[in-house]
């Protein structure tokens, strides 16, 4: 069974067709992008599974569950975590507070809550930071931030909406690390939309490509890449001059 | 129990807290009648304030109708002790209940139907209104000519029944401040606390992180509710007398929410420095004034607007934090 699966999900803002018939869907323990270019309607693929619009058309399946038209409170219980792609920290909380709302979900109180948000902020190497206000971090920081408190809810999917947009080289790096390692230890399975082609080739076993609304491709890394259609969604078509 | 709610307290604060506990316990074996009233005064408006601003201070829900809830405590009380000689403190059941039960109609309405920000404030208000002038025609509570208590030159103080000497009212509200204050310092620390300010951080953040976002703002509002509609019933008995003209008024709502404001929103210590600044600066200033023989009428409204502007303009956190900071309180 899969873990995510998404068919014929369609969404439209005011007869602007956001999402139009995408079908695809994640393996458990697997590691899946969903790239294309801007406006493709990446986020808004995200923003349904999550919860946060009920999708016109299409079923949403989490672990063989519907779960299209759950509240987004709903969705992070079923075990699905995100982070979002314009970053919303508690401004005011401290890093450590942040991802004691996260930890919440699945801890009984708040000691334990506490003692679970220490260990994941650690992972992410805020653990310096532990006790700074989240409004005094730095982006990669922030993003990192976006991680753990997703991470906190003990996800069994996790969305990843562009972490790693902005970062350096070696900071995406960092934190394709971090990834590698909660997928191989603990069979996260992680669904990321991503620009930054680095990450996706280094972390995603399988890749869903968007245009328009539309998935026009699926594959393997290397096979998706040199898929014509893809190419040309990105590049514009080939013409004769 | 009371060894988690002292963790992470910084122990200068306990005694800083305890010292001033101390003085507030004393106080009326010194004060003059004036200054007790003025003591009552600065207490009652800690309470009220401390009660809002877990609406406003944690949960992020500006409310600017609380004098509804402090009008309906009054009137529910009063009115079944006037009708039924009931004890206010059976009056507090039935104040709390309508209390709670107009907090949630607005919370539901504003909540489901996503009326937030200032959309909200001005639902707040509405009710308010509402309750301000369908009291002026409610004949069962006397409507606009007022519900008056019976009063008695009491040599005994009488808690069963609230009547009695200001001391025993000065006691009462000082015992409400203390308890309103340790209840928000639990609540803060407790799970409800930590998604009351997620939610007011970012309510879409708080969503996915599996908060459910209505019922935990639903929860704040009757919380707030709940707490000042006792305020309510005190008032009602302290004073003797009440006016829907005078009770339900905006303006009540609005002095209500100064002492938070200015002494900092959503700290717990800020609604009683803010009380005892604004009330206590405000009575000095007219004493002054009347000792100089100056009388301005509307000059305590604005001093209220002087200290909100300054405060707005330095001290944007409020007085609080910076102060709290200065002193090595902070966390």
């Amino acid at each position: 069974m899969s873990r995510l699966e998404l068919s014929g999900v369609s969404k439209s803002f005011r007869g602007l067709k956001a999402v139009s018939g995408a079908s695809f869907d994640v393996t458990p323990g697997g590691i899946h992008a969903l790239i294309g270019p801007n406006g493709a309607g990446k986020t808004t693929i995200f923003n349904v599974i999550a919860g946060v619009y009920a999708p016109d058309e299409g079923a949403v399946r989490f672990d063989g569950r519907a779960i299209h038209g759950l509240r987004p409170d709903q969705v992070c219980a079923a075990g699905i975590g995100r982070t979002f792609q314009v970053m919303k920290p508690f401004a005011g909380l401290s890093v450590i507070e942040n991802v004691v709302v996260g930890a919440l979900q699945r801890e009984k109180d708040v000691p334990a809550a506490k003692r679970f948000a220490a260990v994941i902020v650690e992972r992410l190497g805020l653990g310096p930071k532990s006790g700074l206000p989240a409004s005094s971090l730095t982006l990669p920081d922030r993003k990192r931030l976006e991680v753990a408190r997703a991470l906190a809810t003990r996800p069994k999917l996790l969305l990843l909406d562009e972490v790693m947009a902005g970062l350096r080289p070696t900071e995406c790096d960092q934190i394709v690390a971090v990834f590698r390692e909660l997928n191989r230890a603990e069979g996260l399975t992680i669904l990321l939309i991503e620009h930054v082609m680095r990450a996706v080739m280094a972390l995603a076993q399988h890749i869903v490509v968007l245009h328009h609304g539309e998935v026009i491709a699926r594959g393997a890394p290397d096979v998706v890449v040199r898929d014509p259609a893809v190419l040309e969604s990105y590049l514009g078509e080939e013409t004769e001059v | 129990m009371i060894g988690r709610l002292l963790e992470g307290v910084p122990r200068r604060g306990l005694v800083v807290l305890a010292a001033l506990l101390v003085l507030l316990a004393v106080f009326p074996l010194f004060a003059s009648g004036y200054l007790l009233a003025v003591g009552f005064l600065i207490l009652y408006f800690a309470y009220v304030g401390q009660a809002w601003n877990v609406m406003m201070g944690f949960a992020g829900q500006l409310s600017l109708g609380h004098s509804l809830y402090v009008g309906l405590g009054a009137y529910a009380a009063a009115a079944l002790y006037v009708h039924f000689g009931l004890s206010p403190w059976i009056g507090l059941g039935a104040a709390i209940g309508i209390s709670v039960l107009a907090g949630a109609a607005i919370g539901f309405l504003a909540f489901r139907f996503g009326v937030a920000g200032v959309y909200f404030a001005i639902l707040t208000i509405a009710f308010a209104e509402f309750a301000r002038i369908g009291f002026d025609h409610f004949a069962w509570v006397r409507g606009s000519s007022g519900l008056f208590l019976p009063v008695a030159n009491y040599t005994e103080n009488d808690l069963w029944n609230l009547r009695g000497s200001p001391t025993m009212f000065y006691y009462l509200m000082l015992a409400m401040t203390v308890g309103a204050f340790v209840l928000c310092h639990a609540l803060l620390r407790s799970r409800m606390g930590y998604y009351w300010l997620a939610i007011r951080e970012s309510p879409e953040a708080a969503e996915a992180l599996g908060v459910n976002v209505f019922r935990y703002k639903m929860y704040a509002v009757v919380i707030s509710a709940a707490m000042t509609s006792l305020a309510g019933v005190v008032f009602a008995f302290y004073y003797n007398n009440l006016f829907p003209e005078q009770i339900f008024h905006i303006s009540r709502s609005i002095e209500l929410i100064l002492g938070p404001i200015i002494g900092g929103i959503g700290t717990l210590v800020g609604p009683i420095v803010g009380a005892f600044l604004l009330t206590g600066l405000a009575e000095g200033l007219r004493e002054l004034m009347l000792q100089l023989g100056i009388d301005v009428p509307g000059v305590k409204q604005v001093f209220y607007g002087l200290c909100l502007l300054m405060v707005i303009m330095f001290l944007p956190d409020g007085v609080w934090p910076p102060l709290a900071k200065k002193l090595g309180l902070h966390r």
